[in-house]
């Protein structure tokens, strides 16, 4: 890698204010953009998604700025010290975990939240950005692809919190931390035969899940499989998110105006399933815009992992762009009926602050970790 | 165990990251195009499926009930209305315990306690944003109660909606009938769409006959609905083209009957419990209506209590019985100018020709006398004295000549036995014995001294008084029969166009030899003349009066009425009947009148007679002319 700040300072004498300012605060301008444009078309359709209702909106954009504030100051964190508080902070997580277990607080039929004086939180958010930063930290000073004794060694770190937030249940989460993990194993060049081998033992797990599964967990999967079952009941969400967006057709039925969304035919409209919101009011064209702002971001996010400099940086960025797309993949698959019903949100768009601050977190670490250089080989 | 020897390389690390990376990259791509293919799929090429299933989703019908139609007499008076009735509604969604709600209602007696539990069950199983009536009328005591605690009764409110309303209330009730809440009876043999969003039904009388033409056709609006259901007006920042279409008002009915006289007849039977019917012998316009004791209807259509209904329903007077229509009684006398009829139709009895009566009549060949009303007999009478003095030997002996089979066949002709055909249900056809009859009923012969009771309209025999006014119509028109009939005129409430209806004529009762009708008339003159059995009664009329009257013995206490002490001697007592036309030379109006245990006919049925004739063809009303009630 070339040291390139000296190129760009002698070539660009008209470099901004602004991009100077972000050059110091070790952020990255693109990213910065793209994100932001996924927010703003969020908030914008977060609007009519909650009927009007401004105070909600309001308090949409206060989770916002909480959570840029978050990306900015992560990103003024020294990698080598993220680093080294990897292990930390999947033990304190794990830790919490157990803790929550135990007594955490009860919210929609799931253990999830712990009340520590006026903070509410939810430890399962954390090991969103802990799974992948300990996968990293485990593999940076061990050659690449990984060994089998590797392998076994991720695979428990990723399984133990993964299984402790499926029990809470809240299985959107633990999917989303699981595959963070998995990712940071793939990107690590873990061989296909493995992950191959791995989907197949997957495959012959799921009647072991099932037994494991909680109803509501099973009667979703069912659902995804045949949602004219019951119209009213469990399938209820699948066909009318899909009668949404269907009877929005290419341009849509106007901002404000989708009559699912409206007249709440549309379940959840304001959070998982606001992805059926943009497809009936803004039609296919809206939902095609976001689906190209997530790729952009997605690809920009890659682009600045693979010119990350050590191993650790390189494997976390990866492993946050990568988590990125699931997050938009499962989302808009199960709101338009390829996937079965998760919770998992839209990112940066479902209504929500928990999400909205863990996605821009990660993204405050990828800067981090790319924006801080090392003088490399000059 | 080796420890790896393996010495990390930096660049074949990276190389390997960046094939990751770029594999990573194509399979977002590819994966988020799949999604972007099941969008087009149901955006596109299923677009217009859903579009029929969001639409179905969002429009819902909302029942527009129609107007019923109102009823008017022959004098264009309103005797039946639509008047706003103060209901007290419960919304249940706004309502934190409804149980806790209904019990403190009924505790300040706006709900009765024994409804309490039903009315609970009734609210569970509605939706909870329709409001449900607990009360269809509150009286202004009512509403002054509630007004100053209505802030203990949150989702509780008055409101005033189209109730039915009899302004004369009880006058003519028999005939009118009434509506009231539908029953699950009810409901299974309406079209429930057309009675959405109404609570009552036609249910007895002209309201339930005439149903079809008084309720008319429901309406329905599109409304926008959320998905609980709940009315919307606009959906996010736009307006929705919905379609109505206008409920149609039912039918206006006017009516052959006139409330005045109906009143009169009413006033003059007050205190009696008996019935009048009043018949045009012309169009078979019927006049006027009654059977008493009345009730008053607007009870019914005001949400009855259970209380108030039982108290109508056992009391020993009968109020809800129709005696007019379901009253059958045996018609004593009355008959004996039909049997008369019977005897010249036969040709087995010459008028003119008189016979002695000693006082009893005797089959040959038996010692068992029947008796004559008058002990000491009437001497030589011919068929005219002999309705005029009501000789029951007379009869006796005619009965016996013609046989039951022509006597049954006669009276049959004129219209006893069978229900007259008039335009409110539940008529009762009476009964006119026959041998056969008697087999199939009783399994016995028939014995000839049963053929002999029958001449005085006594025995087996049984008519209601609609049947007995029919009878004396066709008599008054020698022969003409026109079909008894409430409702004469039909207003269609879309166009205004009043619609006739022309009366409804039977097959004319025709005799061998029409002077026979004037035998008969004659005889039913001189009943009111002196020396006839209702001679008071035409004391002062300025037109003449032909009649009969009539006694009819009690045997003994109907099936369902309890042994009363104080009350059974008067319930012993005859019955008093009376059938008469009038003018008689141009009869302009028939009547029958009766009047339970009321003893005599022509002491206490003919003066009311008398009364209902001056009303209608003098126009002499001796009650207050037609006030209507005021709504409660």
């Amino acid at each position: 890698m070339l040291y390139e700040e000296g190129e760009y300072s002698t070539t660009r004498r008209t470099l901004t204010a602004s991009a100077v300012l972000l050059r110091r605060l070790h952020l990255d301008g693109p990213l910065l953009a793209a994100l932001a444009a996924v927010s703003a078309f969020g908030l914008f359709v977060l609007y009519s998604a909650t009927g009007e209702n401004f105070a909600q909106w309001l308090r949409q954009v206060e989770y916002l700025v909480l959570a840029v504030v978050t990306l900015v100051a992560l990103a003024q964190v020294p990698p080598a010290w993220l680093r080294r508080i990897s292990p930390l902070l999947y033990a304190a997580g794990v830790v919490l975990l157990i803790v929550v277990a135990v007594h955490g607080t009860v919210g929609k039929g799931a253990q999830r939240w712990l009340t520590v004086g006026p903070v509410r939180f939810q430890p399962s958010e954390i090991m969103k950005l802990a799974v992948p930063m300990m996968c990293a930290w485990y593999l940076h000073e061990r050659p690449l692809p990984p060994t089998l004794r590797d392998v076994l060694a991720l695979l428990a770190i990723i399984v133990v919190p993964a299984v402790l937030i499926a029990k809470q249940p809240d299985l959107g989460t633990a999917l989303l931390v699981a595959s963070a993990g998995i990712l940071v194993l793939f990107l690590a060049g873990l061989s296909v035969f493995v992950i191959v081998a791995g989907l197949a033992a997957l495959g012959a797990a799921v009647p072991v899940a099932w037994h494991f599964m909680h109803d509501y967990q099973r009667q979703r999967v069912l659902m995804f499989l045949d949602p004219a079952q019951d119209p009213l009941g469990a399938g209820y969400h699948s066909i009318q998110s899909q009668i949404a967006i269907g009877s929005g057709g290419v341009f849509g039925k106007g901002w404000m105006n989708g009559s699912q969304a409206q007249l709440e035919f549309l379940p959840e409209r304001s959070t998982d399933f606001i992805f059926a919101v943009i497809g009936e009011e803004l039609g296919l064209l809206g939902q095609l815009f976001l689906i190209a702002l997530y790729l952009t971001v997605i690809g920009r996010a890659l682009y600045l992992a693979s010119e990350t400099q050590d191993t650790y940086g390189r494997l976390v960025c990866g492993s946050f762009a990568l988590t990125f797309f699931v997050y938009a993949f499962v989302n808009s698959g199960m709101v338009s009926g390829i996937l079965p019903v998760v919770g998992v949100p839209l990112p940066l768009v479902s209504y929500g602050g928990t999400a909205l601050v863990t996605l821009l977190a990660s993204f405050g670490v990828l800067m981090s970790l790319n924006r801080h250089r090392k003088l490399v080989g000059a | 165990m080796r420890r790896s020897v393996r010495i990390k390389d930096h660049w074949s690390e990276q190389r390997l990251f960046f094939g990751r990376v770029l594999f990573a990259a194509i399979a977002a791509v590819l994966l988020l195009l799949a999604v972007g293919a099941r969008l087009f799929v149901l955006q596109v090429v299923r677009h217009d499926y859903y579009v029929d299933l969001s639409q179905g989703n969002r429009v819902r019908l909302e029942p527009l009930p129609p107007d019923r139609g109102l009823m008017y007499d022959r004098h264009g008076v309103v005797i039946a209305e639509n008047t706003p009735a103060y209901t007290l509604e419960l919304t249940p969604e706004q309502v934190p315990d409804v149980g806790d709600t209904l019990r403190r209602l009924a505790a300040i007696g706006l709900v009765e306690q024994d409804q309490v539990a039903a009315l609970e069950r009734l609210i569970r199983s509605g939706r909870k944003f329709e409001a449900v009536p607990l009360r269809l009328s509150l009286s202004d005591a009512d509403i002054a109660t509630f007004a100053v605690r209505q802030f203990e009764f949150p989702g509780v409110e008055i409101q005033t909606r189209l109730a039915r309303w009899y302004p004369y209330r009880e006058a003519g009730v028999h005939a009118l009938g009434y509506v009231a809440a539908i029953s699950e009876d009810d409901l299974k043999r309406i079209d429930r769409d057309q009675y959405a969003g109404l609570s009552v039904i036609g249910k007895i009388g002209l309201e339930g006959s005439y149903e079809q033409e008084l309720h008319g056709n429901a309406g329905y609006r599109q409304v926008l609905v959320n998905a609980q259901g709940r009315r919307v007006d606009r959906l996010g920042g736009g307006t929705v083209a919905l379609e109505t279409r206008s409920p149609r008002a039912g039918n206006d009915l006017f009516l052959g009957l006139d409330i005045r006289v109906q009143r009169v007849a009413e006033e003059a039977m007050e205190g009696h419990r008996g019935a009048v019917v009043a018949i045009e012998p012309d169009t078979g316009d019927v006049v006027a209506f009654v059977s008493v004791p009345t009730f008053d209807p607007n009870k019914f259509t005001r949400g009855i209590s259970g209380r108030e209904y039982a108290a109508l329903r056992d009391d020993l007077d009968k109020p809800l019985l129709n005696r007019a229509l379901k009253g059958a009684y045996p018609p004593g006398s009355t008959v004996k100018p039909l049997m008369a009829l019977a005897g010249l139709e036969y040709g087995v009895v010459d008028p003119n020709s008189a016979r002695f009566c000693r006082g009893f009549y005797t089959l040959p060949g038996s010692a068992h006398p029947y008796r004559d009303w008058r002990k000491e007999g009437h001497g030589m009478v011919d068929m005219r004295k002999a309705i005029q003095t009501s000789c029951d030997v007379y009869f006796y002996g005619l009965a016996e000549i013609l046989g039951i089979e022509r006597v049954h066949d006669a009276l049959t002709g004129l219209g006893l036995g069978k229900p007259t055909g008039i335009d409110v249900g539940g008529e009762l056809p009476g009964l006119v014995p026959s041998p056969e009859w008697k087999q199939q009923r009783y399994k016995q012969a028939w014995f000839p001294g049963e053929t002999v009771i029958v001449g005085i309209g006594q025995g087996y025999l049984l008519a209601t008084p609609l049947q007995l006014a029919h009878a004396a119509a066709v008599v008054a028109g020698h022969g003409r029969n026109f079909r008894p009939r409430l409702v004469t005129a039909v207003r269609d409430a879309a166009t205004g166009v009043v619609r006739k209806l022309p009366p409804v004529a039977e097959p004319t009762v025709e005799l061998k030899d029409p002077g026979a009708w004037d035998v008969v008339v004659e005889g039913m003159e001189r009943v009111t003349e002196p020396g006839g059995t209702a001679s008071v009664v035409a004391r002062g009329a300025p037109y003449k009066i032909a009649a009969k009257t009539g006694t009819a013995q009690v045997f003994s206490l109907g099936v369902n009425e309890k042994y009363v002490a104080s009350q059974v001697a008067e319930r012993l007592r005859d019955h008093a009947l009376f059938i008469a036309f009038a003018p008689a030379d141009n009869p302009k109006l028939a009547i029958a009148v009766l009047v339970e245990n009321g003893g005599h006919g022509g002491s206490v049925a003919a003066p009311v007679a008398r009364r209902v004739f001056d009303a209608f063809l003098l126009g002499k009303f001796d009650v207050a002319p037609g006030v209507p009630g005021k709504v409660e």
